[in-house]
């Protein structure tokens, strides 16, 4: 087996095909752990790792927290919230207080792009980006892609849509480096307002008729309108969005072809997605939900291997 | 680098359907057993005594998988060796039967020892025995001896022995090799 060619995962860029391929084998391998009675394995019982989330998240965190408890590693958690961060320490001092814990691995989500990058220039940790604003959210596009691979066979000359707030997601930039990498055609789809200036830049074609971009694609991934990230009004209401962007059972049924749905998560039931599209079987939500643990898995079992005893 | 052969294919073959008769003898039809090889080179093993039972002694329903035991293994981050996982399929239950672990080569019982742990996640089975082709008995790190041995080799530390399988380097025979 080879090994990865990074120390840390602060991004889908900073990889290359053959990191992908070993973390998509590896997590094969997982994923028939995690459906074992017993679903534990103890290859991290030497190994501390330390969830710093200065961002809220509820299934990243649980995905992460699971997938370390499954391999046996120590875990400590941290949420911004309830930390001195508050009080006005730094980020570099908040993670050296930490690692002086004799922690092993860092998971990090972090409201400022680059953080995970800025960190890994300070810290002796293996660093793992969990989302860093509206920048990277590897693990995310890890997964996506995984589950992709698992529903069609492969990801190679798929066609790929990613439908809504792509300028305010991580989980679009990532997906898109790790699709482009793996030799998917992307296509970004969403009003003019929630997409980047300088996405056609990244080799993707970019659309703003959702019928069409359905029409074009195999997989279509719904993001979720990040209302939080929202400074202005990107467009006039949320009904208009749904109506425009939002993916009903009549729309889909009027395609000529099957396509797959995927959806990052949290739901906003109703806006960009309906619920019986949610819960169909063209819907693989639940699979990528599941994926998530076996990539974490993957990810920090290689990860943990670099680290020198 | 010096080799020789310690098993050739006729005698790898005799000894074959002698350890298919053993296991026949202790475990009847084997309703209640199971064989079960051991990644990676187990399988192969487990694989052609399965086959040994269905054919020449008519046994019927022989269930067998193999076992992945990487991720069980007490050297992770210990040499410069990666290690590389292989798949595991057991499709049946094990709780209650009674195990047959099947590896090629017995040397330090390190692998053993992982496998007995990892068969754990899967139930709690009644019994379990070990069958080797090669048995190195003067190298053992733990207290670990095989149910069934195909043959019992005396090798020094800095020697490997090697198992060829038809199916994967298109011959049967068994080395000692001396690096």
């Amino acid at each position: 087996m080879s090994e990865l060619s990074v120390d840390h995962l602060l991004g889908i860029k900073y990889l290359n095909k053959a990191d992908i391929k070993l973390i998509f084998e590896t997590a094969d391998h997982f994923k028939e752990v995690i459906n074992r009675p017993i679903k534990k394995v103890p290859s991290l019982r030497d190994i501390t790792i330390a969830n710093l989330f200065f961002e809220n998240s509820t299934r990243t965190k649980l995905s992460f927290e699971l997938a370390e408890k499954r391999l046996s590693a120590d875990v400590i958690n941290f949420s911004a919230s309830q930390s001195s961060v508050k009080k006005g320490e730094t980020l570099i001092d908040t993670v050296n207080n930490i690692l002086s814990m004799k922690v092993d691995m860092v998971v990090m989500r972090h409201p400022n792009p680059g953080a995970g990058v800025f960190l890994s220039n300070h810290i002796g940790a293996s660093i793992i980006n969990a989302g860093d604003g509206a920048h990277e959210h590897p693990t995310q596009a890890l997964l996506d892609s995984f589950s992709i691979r698992e529903r069609l066979g492969s990801v190679e000359g798929k066609n790929v849509v990613i439908v809504g707030d792509v300028l305010h997601s991580r989980v679009a930039l990532s997906n898109i480096y790790a699709l482009k990498l793996q030799g998917a055609n992307v296509m970004v789809c969403g009003p003019k307002t929630l997409l980047p200036k300088y996405i056609g830049t990244l080799g993707v074609k970019v659309e703003t008729n959702l019928r069409k971009a359905l029409n074009w694609c195999d997989v279509a991934n719904m993001l979720r309108v990040q209302n939080e990230r929202m400074d202005i009004s990107y467009f006039p209401s949320t009904r208009e969005y749904a109506q425009q962007y939002g993916l009903n059972k009549n729309l889909l049924n009027s395609l000529d072809k099957k396509i797959t749905i995927m959806h990052p998560g949290p739901i906003n039931r109703g806006v960009e997605i309906t619920s019986d599209v949610a819960d169909s079987d063209q819907a693989i939500i639940l699979d990528q939900v599941q994926n998530g643990v076996a990539i974490r898995m993957a990810v920090i079992y290689l990860l943990a291997s670099k680290i020198k005893r | 680098m010096s080799q020789r052969v310690l098993l050739n294919a006729k005698e790898i073959n005799i000894i074959l359907h002698r350890l298919a008769c053993q296991l026949i003898e202790n475990h009847g039809d084997f309703s209640d057993t199971v064989l079960i090889g051991l990644q990676p080179r187990g399988k192969f093993l487990a694989e052609r005594l399965a086959q040994i039972l269905k054919t020449d002694y008519k046994i019927k329903n022989i269930q067998f998988g193999h076992l992945d035991i990487t991720f069980f293994r007490d050297d992770f981050r210990r040499g410069e060796k990666i290690l590389e996982a292989n798949t595991t399929e057991i499709n049946f239950v094990v709780e209650d039967k009674n195990i047959v672990f099947i590896d090629d080569v017995l040397y330090t019982g390190r692998s053993i020892r992982a496998a007995l742990t990892a068969i754990q996640s899967f139930g709690r089975p009644n019994e379990i025995e070990l069958l080797t082709l090669i048995d190195r008995r003067f190298s053992r790190h733990l207290p670990i001896q095989p149910n069934y041995r195909g043959r019992q080799v005396d090798a020094i530390n800095e020697e490997k022995v090697k198992v060829n399988w038809m199916e994967n380097e298109g011959e049967d025979a068994v080395y000692l090799i001396h690096s």
